[in-house]
């Protein structure tokens, strides 16, 4: 029998496989952040032990960095430590770092691909649980903790179970205003935070194969919200031509190998997924969560569900929680409700193309007077690409903000929080209860249908303008 | 890591489902650089609640908690198992865990244990009902005791023995390391590196 896409990659990278032990599988690249590497580098200096693989390690603060005045000291003494103990760690074990200021700093998913060091086929790693999004490019990619990370740093593996597989079919044609980012929310929708719990995903189908990279990493990015570690895509010309032009891509005869080699990373036709989910792109239209979890989402057009109609007792405790955190009441028209902050950024939606379709929607009209804009790229690189096309103007023009690059509300670790009660229409992965700010409301919503919730101050797509 | 071979203690309920890490600890929490006093930022958020059950005075010796299905989801911030341990909780037992989570409890030594739901349920009662109900959690004989009630549960034998034994995984991968150096030696030439810097 065939093997799928990730037991390819998982074969190619076990080091040692012993009946009733985990694998132990190699790791191509190591990414590294402020937050979650501190107690790493403590470890390893308590057992005397080194990086073993510097070269295949890289770091970038991005976490807990402002998004203002990045030339001048970081206010926050806590942050400030962290960010400077990223600095020392990696200056003592010598590992390549993208500081505050430096043209390739940003959110580590955005660097990654970037950078071009996020090839095909590789298994790649982070503190960080949307590394998953290093997917989109036929990449082994998922989250660790910080006793993994220090795995990585001493030995560059990780003994780890190899998951079951699952496919995520989507066929068919995303309609005008559909994006990659309703793909994901309705899939998360259809199977749950849950849903994904011990498996790979692979993305497949012809709505899939139709996606840009940046799509496509949109899409891997929020496999983890669905309780996948990691979601991937087979790899195929689009992403080709996308890592061809990148600085770390192979070269000459090492390009040649790589091509090669990438190619074979399908899944085989004879191959069978533990399991199968099929969505249909046809059908599918802007979506928008409602809950306090990724799950909770709807499209635009539906109203606030009511609790009772969940036959789940589950689903009915976590739905009556979630609104009342959310202060919704059952039947209110989505597209009724008023939002006060908009956040364009994040490794979901914080690249260039996620920029522009947000711009284009935007251009040449104001902002909502009672909504504040929130546009954080996400990276440095992303941020001067943007100038150069006059997108900060556009945003600016409109009565946005115009950032610098990090995580910022995402997470809301630096000083880009909502106040308690504000509620937000945010491009980012998480609507967590107080995850962009402590008391704060979160809508998750793709760049168009926040960049026309800008432009009404409810929620709106396109189409509603 | 401290071996686990079996703990007895009383329990917290927690009747909720999908609490995710940044529920356990938000991220305003997460600058430190050391591992402990994390337990002042262990369910921050709800904690204002006088409600919640943390804050209750029956379950303040708790050190097992037992939580609703999908415990653990989000975000990777070990700082959520961190924050437990530095609480002072020694298991947690729920229907459904997170991946990395539960792997992160597992490298640390905070046994995470799968019941069904039902079991969960019935834990609940009892524990609602007689908060200093003790119960006792036993890794060798993979059971969980209450009440005059034993329940087992599953949990792979590696781990298990690993807890036991109280073995950190980075020791263990140094003694396969050659093996590391033989992979290594038969990698593709066009492989990435992050070095020198292009």
């Amino acid at each position: 029998m065939g093997k799928t896409l990730a037991e390819k990659i998982w074969a190619e990278h076990v080091v040692s496989a012993t009946a009733g032990e985990p694998d132990l599988l190699y790791i191509d690249l190591h990414l590294i952040h402020e937050v979650t590497s501190p107690q790493a580098f403590d470890g390893l200096r308590l057992a005397n032990r080194k990086v073993r693989r510097a070269d295949l390690t890289i770091a970038t603060e991005d976490h807990n960095v402002p998004t203002l005045n990045i030339d001048k000291p970081i206010a926050d003494p806590i942050s400030k430590l962290q960010v400077d103990t990223l600095r020392k760690n990696c200056a003592e074990f010598g590992v390549r770092l993208h500081s505050l200021g430096d043209v390739e700093q940003g959110i580590v998913h955005v660097v990654g691909p970037q950078l071009g060091i996020t090839q095909p086929g590789m298994t790649i790693v982070c503190g960080d649980s949307h590394t998953s999004t290093h997917g989109a490019f036929g990449a082994l990619a998922f989250g660790i903790g910080t006793s993994e990370v220090e795995h990585v740093l001493a030995t560059q593996t990780l003994p780890l179970i190899r998951p079951k597989t699952m496919a995520i079919n989507v066929d068919g044609t995303l309609k005008a205003g559909v994006t990659s980012k309703d793909i994901i929310l309705a899939v998360i929708a259809k199977i749950g935070t849950g849903g994904g719990q011990g498996y790979i995903l692979e993305y497949r189908g012809s709505a899939i194969r139709a996606l840009s990279m940046e799509a496509r990493m949109t899409i891997c990015n929020m496999s983890i919200e669905a309780g996948a570690r990691a979601g991937l895509i087979a790899p195929d010309q689009t992403t080709f031509d996308y890592v061809q032009s990148k600085p770390h891509a192979p070269t000459g005869a090492d390009w040649d190998a790589a091509l090669t080699y990438w190619k074979t990373l399908t899944t085989d036709a004879d191959a069978k997924f533990d399991k199968e989910v099929n969505l249909n792109a046809d059908e599918l239209a802007p979506f928008v969560t409602w809950g306090t979890n990724p799950g909770q989402g709807l499209p635009l057009t539906s109203s606030v569900p009511n609790p009772a109609d969940f036959a789940n007792a589950e689903d009915r405790g976590a739905a009556e929680r979630a609104l009342e955190y959310m202060d919704l009441k059952p039947g209110t028209p989505l597209k009724s409700i008023k939002v006060d902050t908009i956040f364009l950024g994040s490794c979901t939606n914080g690249r260039i193309e996620d920029l522009r379709s947000a711009a284009s929607i935007i251009k040449g009209k104001k902002i909502a007077s009672s909504v504040r804009l929130l546009v954080v790229p996400g990276s440095a690189r992303v941020r001067l690409q943007a100038e150069s096309e006059g997108l900060d103007k556009v945003f600016l023009d409109a009565g946005g903000e115009w950032r610098s690059a990090g995580c910022s509300m995402c997470l809301g670790m630096n000083p880009d929080q909502l106040k308690p009660g504000e509620r937000a229409a945010s491009t980012s992965n998480r609507n967590f209860e107080g995850r962009q700010g402590k008391g704060g409301r979160t809508h998750l919503v793709s760049p168009l249908v926040a960049a026309a919730t800008a432009l009404k101050g409810t929620l709106a797509s396109p189409a509603d303008l | 890591m401290e071996k686990f071979i079996n703990h007895t203690g009383s329990a917290l309920p927690l009747r909720r489902s999908n609490v995710d890490t940044d529920q356990i600890i938000p991220a305003v929490y997460l600058k430190r650089i050391t591992k402990n006093g994390f337990e002042d930022g262990l369910f921050a958020a709800w904690r204002n609640d006088p409600s919640f059950e943390l804050n209750q005075p029956q379950y303040k010796k708790a050190s097992i908690l037992v939580a609703g299905p999908d415990f653990g989801t989000g975000s990777s911030r070990e700082h959520a198992v961190w924050a437990l341990q530095n609480y002072g909780f020694k298991v947690v037992l729920s229907s459904r865990f997170a991946d990395i989570f539960r792997g992160n409890s597992q490298k640390m030594g905070l046994l995470t244990v799968i019941l069904t739901q039902e079991e969960i349920e019935q834990i609940w009662q009892v524990v609602e009902s007689k908060p200093d109900t003790q119960i006792t959690v036993d890794l060798a004989s993979k059971t969980i005791t209450y009440g005059g009630k034993t329940l087992s549960f599953a949990i792979d034998d590696y781990t298990r023995w690993r807890l036991m034994e109280g073995l950190d995984d980075i020791g263990l991968t140094f003694t396969k390391i050659d093996a590391v150096t033989t992979f290594e030696e038969k990698r593709a030439s066009f492989k990435p590196k992050t070095l020198p810097i292009k």
